[in-house]
């Protein structure tokens, strides 16, 4: 599709350049804009931004709808409190909350997938898994479940977790702002990576088995494979936003694994709009910047407020933000060919 | 032409191929053998059991009991990708396409798995050209008629070039001018790969068939020409009914 010269793909890149951008002037200008309170707090956010990448990819682009990314993001965060607790330097613990998050999803959907699990089914396994893990986690208050010399320390959770530190200095832990530093950093080569998958063979034919299971698999491609791979990449995605996020207050407890934050990550996708990168991350950035004024307020319950605003967008918005701007970006500025008509012919076609 | 074809072994063979659903049998212990380079038309009322021959061939369905032989290699127990790889492809009966895609996106799917990223393009272009796709080709497929979207799926299926082809009702939805390109098409194909064709249309297997095998109640009835088949009462009745056959 060419407007004005310009075709929809260019469009698309200027997108991602911009997105890009504006990361890397926060990334620099971050700590001289914030004060510290504030960069905690857009720390916890970038954090959560990686979590919500990872569910866009998986579900928006590999249409695997798990309702339980939350446990990936606890294991990582578990991982990394338990790992660094033991070490005591946190190059390894940091790496390890990555890679065990990552070896767990590809064994959970090794399980899944070439058991032939329907997308229904694969949602309540996930959920059933981070709500076992929540209940497991809070039963391991006694002194027996400990991983060396690290307590698990049950429904309390894990506090005085030592940050991230230089690698290979375990005195020269990171101030602050090197550790949002260190999480935009993440999030960028996290959202330039997916970016980069998306559009080279493995992302095309992530979206045709979302498509089409079937017809990928008569024209010979592995969809269980496949998909284990999309998962896999996922899960180690979340482990990475799980280790940053306790970064945030050196705190982790099994309320990561809770019905609520599985569900929330949901609320972001769907919110910000599935089948791009950039929705899932402004759904979750919003959501969690109300979530922070509804809880100073003290007024009424987030969840109560979070399920109108759900039943909004699910009747009102069914596309989500990012998707709707563009639909009305075409609609009233169709010189500009922001490409919302094919979005909508796409997301008819699909439906 | 492969060692298998020069010795004679046939291109598909099936023994004994049974599918229960239930106390329902839709395939009945079929028997069925074609050669290298053949095109074979499948013919039978609704519910004969067409579509689940060809399910049962591709793995969609694991049949209930027999074998199925491809070049002499079993192949009942592998998968429907494995099979695919092997090279069997099918258009199936409802277009079976990747919606959301443009048509030039799902042709490259196709392609790019048994090409590189240059030599899938130069397909892709080709593969457009020869099945009349080119102006269709950023039109997201959802959102084509019924007989573009049965053009873009037998695209998909030529992109592999496999050794055999099943076309479930090729031309459903298909307009008599195309219906007329499509039998030109299939007589193309047919010069390199071996075919079989389920089709209702009597005209368009009249055009493009040597040897048709009629299906009845999940079980072969008969095979011959068709020239034989339109005499053979038989076949009448259980097309017609016996009632006009009287």
């Amino acid at each position: 599709m060419t407007v004005l010269g310009v075709n929809l793909r260019s469009w698309e890149a200027l997108g991602t350049i911009l997105v890009l951008v504006v990361m890397v002037v926060l990334l620099f200008a971050g700590p001289q804009i914030f004060d510290l309170f504030t960069l905690f707090k857009v720390t916890l956010f970038v954090a959560m931004a990686i979590l919500a990448l990872s569910m866009g990819f998986i579900w928006g682009y590999g249409g695997i709808l798990c309702f339980g990314q939350s446990a990936f993001y606890g294991l990582g965060a578990y991982t990394y409190a338990i790992a660094v607790g033991n070490i005591g330097e946190s190059t390894g613990p940091f790496f390890l909350a990555i890679i065990v998050p990552a070896a767990f999803a590809a064994l959970l959907g090794y399980f899944m997938f070439y058991g032939r699990l329907s997308d229904v089914y694969l949602a309540v396994v996930t959920l059933a898994v981070t709500l076992i893990l929540y209940n497991f986690m809070r039963s391991t208050a006694g002194e027996e479940y400990a991983i060396g010399a690290q307590r698990l320390m049950g429904f309390n959770g894990i506090s005085s977790i030592q940050p991230i530190n230089w690698p290979g200095d375990g005195n020269a832990m990171l101030f602050p702002d090197e550790i949002f530093h260190l999480s935009m950093g993440c999030l960028i080569l996290c959202y330039a990576g997916l970016k980069l998958l998306n559009r080279s063979y493995f992302g095309r034919v992530a979206v045709a088995i979302r498509e089409n299971e079937l017809r990928a698999e008569l024209l010979g491609y592995d969809v269980r494979l496949h998909k284990l791979q999309t998962f896999t990449i996922g899960g180690g995605m979340a482990g990475l936003a799980g280790c940053l996020g306790v970064n945030f207050n050196s705190f982790v407890n099994p309320d990561v694994f809770a019905l609520n934050f599985a569900a929330e990550i949901i609320m972001w996708t769907l919110i910000g709009g599935l089948g791009t990168l950039v929705g899932p991350v402004i759904g979750c950035i919003g959501l969690l910047m109300l979530k922070f004024e509804i809880g100073q307020q003290q007024i009424t319950n987030t969840y109560l407020i979070f399920g109108g605003i759900i039943m909004v967008f699910v009747l009102a918005v069914p596309a989500g933000l990012l998707p709707t701007a563009r639909q009305l970006a075409d609609r009233f500025l169709p010189g500009l060919g922001l490409g919302g008509a094919e979005v909508e012919s796409r997301r008819e076609a699909a439906q | 032409m492969t060692d298998a074809a020069t010795n004679g072994v046939p291109i598909l063979e099936t023994h004994g191929l049974t599918m229960r659903f239930g106390g329902v049998v839709a395939v009945d212990n079929v028997d069925f053998t074609m050669s290298e380079g053949e095109l074979r038309c499948l013919i039978g009322p609704n519910g004969a059991g067409k579509s689940t021959f060809f399910k049962c061939l591709t793995h969609q369905y694991k049949a209930s009991a027999g074998r199925v032989r491809f070049r002499g290699a079993d192949i009942t127990g592998s998968h429907t990708y494995q099979i695919a790889r092997r090279g069997i492809g099918i258009k199936t009966q409802v277009p079976s396409v990747f919606d959301g895609l443009s048509v030039h996106e799902n042709i490259w799917v196709a392609a790019r798995r048994h090409h590189g990223r240059r030599e899938a393009n130069r397909i892709v272009e080709g593969i457009l050209e020869r099945l009349r796709l080119s102006a269709l080709a950023r039109r997201v497929v959802g959102q084509l008629a019924h007989g573009e979207r049965q053009r873009v799926e037998l695209g998909t299926v030529l992109t592999g070039e496999p050794e055999l082809i099943l076309l479930d009702e090729p031309t459903a939805g298909m307009t008599h001018e195309e219906v007329n390109q499509t039998t030109d098409l299939i007589r193309e194909i047919n010069k390199t790969t071996s075919m079989i064709v389920v089709e209702h249309d009597m005209q368009f297997i009249k055009a493009i068939a040597e040897r048709v095998t009629v299906f009845h109640q999940g079980a072969i009835l008969i095979e011959d020409t068709m020239a034989n088949l339109e005499q053979n009462q038989q076949v009448r009745d259980i097309y017609l009914g016996k009632q006009h056959a009287a």
